[in-house]
């Protein structure tokens, strides 16, 4: 793989004009933005009792906004209303996000089709029988852990509709290119296929053969599905407005569904040679009752470590970017989006390109470890 | 008086391990490719399979520090 193009200066020059050109233009956008968020902020503070405006306040935002929510925010008090579906204890309850208001602070009680729900910082609870001290049907206990218990919530979230929107684009593009194929056999390629053939024999030729071998054939479509899904939601994600803006690689559970793909891929295609290794490692008999262990906790960590590297990785590339832009409301100056904003572009830029590494590492990974699991036993080690 | 929370030194302590890990794993990569220009596709990909192991365990901390501080839920 070579990415040398990508550090060619030539761009890089162009980039640094452009961020410098953008935080000049971004000045008067953000001092308008400063005062909204301002005025905002002080309603928000009547409404909690006059509360100070303090750094808490700012993690809390940028936590909000990597978060899973109910509705899709455009912009002030635009946003798209998405469906809630619970299962609660009398059945299936389902209504939209925007039903019942935007109260999140779990001071009013929502009757759903006969169910009492209480909504609470963006999820839905039974309501306690009385109001606690501070107005809301919410009771911790001790620990400061909310003791109310949870309907089941199966409601198509943000990261859902972020996930049918980008298997939509998935499917319209490559059913295309692969019908195109099917009509244009011998010729060269045209229009999208031009674009993805490439990708496509990079991924064929520099993932799957070094790991997989003469067996890379039976993995190509797991592998190039895997990574045509994380590069595009990566992507996605970096995109602040509508059909992006969802947080969806950077969340833990859609990573550990695509972890326990290649997990159940290693363990239903794994021969007897990688069983051999597990079971019977090539070390002395007296050694077996630690090395089979510490054998048996490797098959998990490896998906395990595939999870968490995607999650925190696209997490925290998200995080960066709004600690950078909340620095500004920080340091309570306009004059910081003067170097805020370069670095949020530099760090956008870089992001971009993390997204790419992270689809390919997910995706090399996965061929690695099924590669393992498909070896041949080879001569003597 | 300074409030915060513990683990973030840890998390600090982590990026320390994983920073010399990969400034070992880029240099020494860099020092093969000028050996060897003709080799720099393999070396790239190698490195970053390497790099991908060592901010592995400093991702782990990171998530630990998180879950330590009781912010991701």
């Amino acid at each position: 793989m070579d990415l040398s193009h990508i550090f060619n200066s030539k761009k890089f020059f162009s980039v640094a004009i452009c961020a410098v050109l953008f935080s000049f233009l971004s000045f008067s956008a953000f001092s308008q933005e400063h005062a909204s968020s301002d005025t905002a902020h002080a309603t928000a503070a009547e409404a909690h009792d006059a509360k100070p405006e303090k750094e808490e306040d700012i993690s809390k935002v940028i936590l909000h906004h990597i978060a899973d929510s109910h509705e899709w925010h455009f912009f002030g008090h635009v946003a798209l209303p998405l469906p809630v579906i619970l299962w609660t204890d009398n059945g299936l309850v389902s209504f939209l996000s925007n039903k019942f208001g935007h109260n999140d602070h779990g001071t009013e009680l929502l009757d759903a089709d006969g169910t009492k729900l209480v909504y609470y910082h963006g999820k839905y609870y039974y309501p306690e029988s009385v109001k606690s001290a501070d107005g809301t049907y919410i009771a911790y206990n001790n620990k400061g852990e909310i003791m109310n218990t949870k309907p089941l919530d199966i409601s198509i979230t943000k990261n859902v509709v972020s996930l049918l929107i980008s298997v939509t684009i998935l499917l319209v593009v490559f059913i295309g290119v692969a019908n195109a194929y099917k009509k244009r056999e011998g010729k060269a390629p045209k229009g999208l296929q031009s674009i993805l053939e490439p990708i496509i024999i990079f991924v064929r030729d520099d993932i799957a053969k070094p790991q997989l071998g003469h067996k890379y054939r039976g993995f190509m479509p797991y592998l190039l599905t895997v990574f045509f899904f994380v590069w595009l939601n990566n992507l996605m994600g970096l995109i602040p407005f509508f059909p992006g803006g969802a947080n969806l690689t950077g969340n833990i559970a859609v990573t550990m569904m695509l972890a326990l793909c290649t997990f159940i891929l290693t363990t239903v295609n794994g021969n007897k040679n990688y069983w051999g290794h597990v079971f019977t490692p090539h070390v002395p008999w007296w050694l077996y009752p630690l090395m089979i262990p510490v054998e048996i906790i490797g098959l998990f960590t490896k998906p395990i470590a595939l999870m968490i590297r995607l999650f925190a990785n696209i997490t925290a590339g998200h995080i960066l970017i709004l600690s950078l832009i909340s620095l500004i409301f920080i340091l309570k100056s306009v004059l910081v989006a003067g170097i805020a904003v370069p670095f949020v572009l530099f760090i956008s830029v870089i992001e971009l390109v993390v997204g790419f590494i992270q689809a390919f590492i997910f995706t090399i990974l996965s061929a690695l470890f099924i590669g393992m699991a498909v070896e041949e036993k080879h001569a003597e080690h | 008086m300074i409030v915060g929370s513990i683990a973030g030194i840890g998390a600090g302590l982590a990026a320390i391990g994983a920073g010399i890990g990969i400034g070992n794993i880029g240099g020494k990569a860099m020092e093969g490719m000028a050996r060897q220009p003709e080799a720099a596709s393999k070396i790239q990909t190698a490195m970053l399979i390497a790099a991908a192991f060592v901010e592995a365990v400093a991702l782990f901390a990171v998530v630990v520090a998180f879950l330590g501080t009781g912010q991701v839920n």
